[in-house]
């Protein structure tokens, strides 16, 4: 139910995104999703990655500032309206979402998140039957 | 008063401080008794060599009442500046402490000028901070009309400025900058203005400094030197004809010495400023190093005072700052940082001249083991770390998290402050 995401923290400087970027394609590590969250001083690079563990070893030797945090993801059917319906469980259960972001990889559409609260958002999952996305869905076929 | 009454009154009291300091204060008598000092081994001004210094460090270790010399029922005041380690340094006055306080104050005031006819503005802060009430007192004495503004609130400062005819103005220089550049924003010109000289003090300011205020707000400008330790304002003073401050020394001596060697240097030459209170009854401070750097000169003053002179503060021989008038040494900031626990302790502070206010940026590496995902968990850290700041040191510091090891390290002396006030 839940997969590794990588947290990079990062001063807001040119060229700083671009350094992680390389560290990733110097070592082959496909890079699935990338969102950066952002304020006046500093952002938050959130990845998805093919192998999360090398990444974080990688960057760290690269002296980044990277920690990896389980996330939810669940997939979504591809028309109108069906984010809207996955979310509107969390919102009947008052559970709030913290951060989302989204993105088609493949056929599949997939949204990840996260909540104020995990154990009750575990559940409303289950409780739901909503499709969980692994890990394994995000391999590419390629070595990563 | 010529040089050899002067000393001779010097002497006098110096002896009784001596005696007095001994009986009452542990932290005299064991010092003088470790290097086998009588009290009647001081028999005149020259004999102060003899004495040890006190530090600073020496206020913090007895805090925050162990260096007074009466009980506290003859203490009629409190005051305090910021101190290092979160306790600040505490001084405490008898009514005689603030009747001289009040007549050197009132004595630096008539240096300036400043009489029955005038209107004075404090804008020195009121409070524990010596600044506004030392002001005040002396301002009253002369008999001026008082406006106990205190500080901040720019708006306001100039509105009354202007409706009520201030005629001085007492604050810090750069507030008095920053006032005279905010004039247009509010919609005031000097035509507005009947100000006619300022009293600046609480922080050290250039000869530059004074022609642009002058020039500024067409006044003459006047600076008035003191410390909460030694008194507060109203240590010295400076004439029209501004070659050094005079020092009120038949109550605060001077001496200036080697800031490695302690050892005490001759007219002209340049070293750490020291005072020892000659007529303080409350907390007594025999040779009391104000890591200041100045020297004296003693030549009869074209304005006809004979006191010596000291002259403009240059610098200073610690890392110690003064923000906005208030004191602060860049440990404290480590200090905080260290309690908290939530960052390194790899911090830089840059300090700033924005329309002439002082400003404050720390910024401070973020400990990896403190990132998470969100970036509201980042920003609650550097509010708390803004907060912790400002409940300890009382300035406001702007918080940026910076990268892990992205402070430059240094092999010697770490380079913690930046400041690009010059």
């Amino acid at each position: 139910m839940t997969i590794r995401q990588l947290s990079v923290f990062m001063e807001n400087k040119p060229g700083n995104l671009n350094d992680v970027l390389s560290v990733l394609a110097e070592n082959n590590i496909n890079i699935v999703s990338l969102t950066v969250a952002d304020t006046e001083e500093f952002g938050i690079v959130r990845l998805l990655v093919c192998d999360p563990e090398k990444a974080q070893v990688k960057l760290r030797e690269n002296q980044f500032t990277v920690r990896i945090h389980d996330v939810l993801s669940l997939e979504m059917s591809p028309k109108p309206g069906s984010l809207y319906k996955i979310l509107s469980h969390f919102a009947e259960a008052e559970i709030s979402i913290e951060y989302v972001y989204a993105f088609s990889y493949g056929s599949k559409s997939i949204v990840v998140f996260r909540t104020n609260n995990r154990e009750k958002a575990l559940e409303v999952i289950r409780k739901n039957n909503l499709i969980s996305i692994t890990e394994n869905d995000l391999k590419p076929n390629t070595n990563c | 008063m010529s040089r050899s009454k002067m000393r001779e009154l010097q002497s006098k009291r110096l002896c009784e401080l001596v005696e007095r300091v001994y009986k009452n204060v542990p932290f005299y008598r064991e010092k003088m008794d470790a290097i086998g000092l009588k009290p009647t081994d001081i028999k005149s001004i020259e004999d102060i060599a003899k004495l040890p210094f006190t530090s600073k460090q020496d206020l913090r270790d007895n805090y925050p009442f162990g260096l007074f010399a009466v009980p506290m029922k003859e203490i009629v005041r409190i005051h305090a500046s910021s101190g290092t380690t979160g306790k600040p340094t505490t001084v405490g006055y008898t009514r005689n402490d603030l009747e001289i306080w009040k007549e050197v104050v009132s004595r630096s005031f008539s240096m300036c000028g400043i009489g029955t006819d005038d209107v004075m503005q404090v804008a020195y802060g009121y409070g524990l901070f010596t600044g506004g009430l030392g002001a005040h007192y002396g301002a009253e004495e002369v008999g001026a009309s008082v406006i106990p503004i205190s500080g901040g609130n720019t708006r306001r400062q100039l509105q009354l400025m202007s409706d009520y005819g201030s005629t001085v103005l007492a604050c810090t220089p750069s507030y008095a900058l920053h006032l005279a550049d905010a004039m247009p924003e509010y919609g005031y010109s000097l035509s507005d203005i009947k100000l006619k000289k300022g009293v600046f003090g609480a922080e050290p300011w250039t000869e530059n400094m004074r022609i642009e205020l002058e020039k500024k707000w067409g006044i003459r400008a006047y600076d008035i030197y003191g410390l909460s330790e030694i008194m507060g304002p109203g240590v010295s003073n400076d004439c029209e004809h501004h070659v050094g401050l005079h020092v009120h020394e038949d109550h605060f001596y001077p001496e200036v010495v080697h800031p490695e060697t302690n050892e005490p240097l001759s007219e002209g030459e340049e070293g750490e400023l020291v005072f020892t209170t000659l007529t303080k009854e409350g907390i007594p401070l025999i040779r009391y190093n104000t890591r200041d750097l100045s020297t004296l000169y003693f030549e009869k003053c074209s304005c006809g005072r004979t006191l010596v002179r000291m002259k403009k503060i240059t610098g200073r021989s610690d890392d110690m700052l003064i923000i906005r008038g208030v004191n602060l040494f860049p440990s404290q900031i480590e200090h905080v940082l260290l309690d908290m626990g939530e960052t390194s302790a790899h911090y830089m502070l840059y300090v700033d001249r924005h329309n002439n206010l002082d400003t404050l940026e720390l910024q401070v590496e973020l400990d990896e083991s403190k990132l998470t995902d969100t970036i509201k968990d980042l920003q609650y850290l550097s509010k708390r770390i803004q907060h912790a700041l400002n409940s300890a040191i009382g300035l406001s510091v702007k918080v940026t998290l910076v990268e892990p090891k992205s402070i430059a390290r240094s092999e010697g002396k770490a380079v913690r402050v930046v400041d690009r006030r010059k």
